[in-house]
Order: structure tokens, then sequence, then C-alpha cells
């Protein structure tokens, strides 16, 4: 069966790009969890500091999608 | 050469020509055709909401109102003094891109903000639009926008290349930011509805109800995709607001 090792390279590089996705899990988990947390404290704040939330969860998201683009870089170019 | 996968996850992001022989000389394709469509709703809707002027609005100018409001409040936020004469141009961003994102979700339509091109171009502009604007306001003290007030001199020769480059990537990564959720939006959609097709002309009957669980999740990701196109759009025009209040306000 032969294996042609530029498509192999490609394909385990592709899914070694996908790792950094992690990163972004956590960091998204950290924000909502401290969220959670003050709005616990403090629950009238909520409104104020769910703009603020999005705003960190879109800018957390977009790193994840930063590796996933170097991914399909490797996939399809 | 890349080899062909079973599912052409990127092969819905082609441009193809619209309107007959004349979109061909032209090159008038779908993304165009989508634009210009943004365009109208967008233009439309204003026009026909706002006919009426009544105290009391009704249900579309209330929902017209209402957007103008939030747009409006966001600005106040995160500008600050002096921004409202970026309002007009804020409100555009904002509209266009939600209008442009919330059209790719229906079927046989085309996200014009799934391609970099144009995701990079609004980026660009904002950009060039906030540093422009640094410089007409602070002239060449602009740049002391990059080395921010109470750090020590030592510090500086590391901090300022530091800031200069996180301030040359913010075009980047605005542009990428929202490309790049259209795009694995529309990818994700097109893969699960791969297995579906898949499931179907290899199992057979038994493929249909198997091809259930796709559709699910197909379902779950629309509305998923729902929640991106009004979140990227708020996201671009906030942080587009912020580079405006760092231009202004100098931190």
């Amino acid at each position: 069966m032969a294996i042609d090792s530029v498509l192999l390279a490609r394909d385990i590089g592709a899914g070694l790009a996908t790792i950094g996705v992690a990163g972004a899990g956590v960091g998204i988990g950290n924000l909502f969890g401290a969220f959670v947390g003050a709005v616990g404290r403090n629950p009238a704040a909520r409104d104020k500091m769910f703009r603020d939330v999005l705003l960190g969860f879109a800018l957390t998201e977009a790193v994840a999608l930063y590796a996933l683009v170097i991914a399909l870089i490797i996939l399809f170019t | 050469m890349a080899q062909e996968s079973a599912i052409n996850a990127l092969g819905q992001f082609q441009l193809t020509t619209g309107f007959g022989p004349v979109g061909r000389l032209v090159g008038f394709t779908n993304s165009n055709e989508m634009m210009l469509l943004a365009a109208a709703i967008i233009t439309m809707l204003f026009t026909v909401a706002l006919r009426r002027k009544a105290i009391v609005p009704g249900r579309m100018q209330g929902l017209v109102e209402m957007s103008y409001d939030f747009v409006l409040q966001m600005v106040d936020d995160t500008i600050g003094s002096g921004g409202r004469r970026f309002f007009p141009f804020i409100f555009t961003l904002f509209s266009f891109i939600l209008v442009g994102n919330l059209l790719g979700l229906f079927p046989y339509f085309f996200a014009f903000t799934s391609h970099i091109a144009i995701t990079g171009a609004l980026a660009l502009f904002v950009f060039l639009l906030s540093t422009t604007v640094g410089f007409w306001y602070h002239g060449l003290g602009f740049l002391k926008f990059f080395s921010p007030p109470g750090v020590p001199g030592w510090l500086l020769p590391l901090l300022i290349p530091i800031e200069i480059v996180s301030f040359l990537s913010r075009p980047i990564s605005l542009s990428v930011r929202l490309f790049a959720n259209i795009t694995a939006g529309h990818v994700m959609w097109e893969v699960f509805a791969g297995f579906m097709i898949m499931l179907v002309t290899s199992l057979g009957a038994v493929g249909v109800v198997a091809a259930i669980i796709p559709l699910g999740l197909n379902v779950a990701l629309t509305a998923l995709e729902f929640l991106v196109a009004f979140l990227q759009a708020y996201v671009f025009a906030v942080l587009t607001c912020l580079y405006l209040h760092d231009a202004i306000h100098l931190h």
C-alpha cells in the first residue's frame, strides 16, 4: 500500500494545528466563570457587565479561529 | 496538489457571476449581488418604517428605533465625547455586516462576509480611519499613544515595539475574526449536510433514519449561526468604537 507522504504530512499538520483551540476553550470558560461569579455577588450589575462579556468572548474566540484558519490553509493550499 | 476529499467543504465559497452576459462582462459576482441586496434591504427598511413618524411607534418603526438606539448607546458609551460624529459610519458598518451575515444564512444565498477580501477591506478602512483620526486630532503627538503613561523609562524600548506590533495587528485580527467565524459556520453546515447525503446514499432506508442525527446538529448549528451573525457584527462595531476612542482620547 503506497502512502503519499506529502498528503500524510499535510493531514498530520492540519490535525496538530487544531490543538490551538484548546486555549480558547480555557479562556472562554474562565471568562464566563468570572462573569457568573461576579453576577452572584452583585446581580444588579448583570446588564452593564454583559456587553464586556460578549466582547471578551469574541476576542478570545478569534484566537481559536486563527488556529482554524491555519489548519484550513494547510489542508486546502 | 490538494486531494479531493469526499466532502467538498470549501466549494460553496466560489464566486459565480450573475445577471447573465452583462454580469459576466463586468464581473458582477453573487457576492456583489448580496451586497446590493443588503444595502437595498437596509435602505428600504428604514424608509418604509420611518414613513409614519408616529410618536408611539408601531412594530416596524419600533424595531428600527431600537436598533438606532442600540448603536447610539454603544457609540456614546465606548467613544465618549466627540463620538457622535462617527455614529453614521458605525451604524452603516454595523447594519451592513449584520444584514450580510444574516443573508448568508438563507439557502442558495451567499454570505459576502465569508471572503477575506470583503472583511479585509472593511477592517483596513476602519484601521486607516482610526489612524487618520488620531493624527488629525493630535498631530504627531499621536505617537505618544505607543508609550502608555506611568511606564518606567527602562521598559520603554521593550514596550514600544510590542505596542506598535499590536497596533498594526488590529486590521488583521478584525478581518480574520469576522471572516473565520462566518466561514467556519458555513463549512460545518456543509460537512454535516455531506454526512447526511453520504448516510442516505450508502445505507438506504436505515440511512434516512440515521441521517436525522446530522440533521439535528445542523438545526442546532443554525441557531448558533444566528447568534454568531449578531455577535460578530456587534463585536466589529464595538472594536471600531474602541479604536476610535483610542485615537480621540489617547488611552
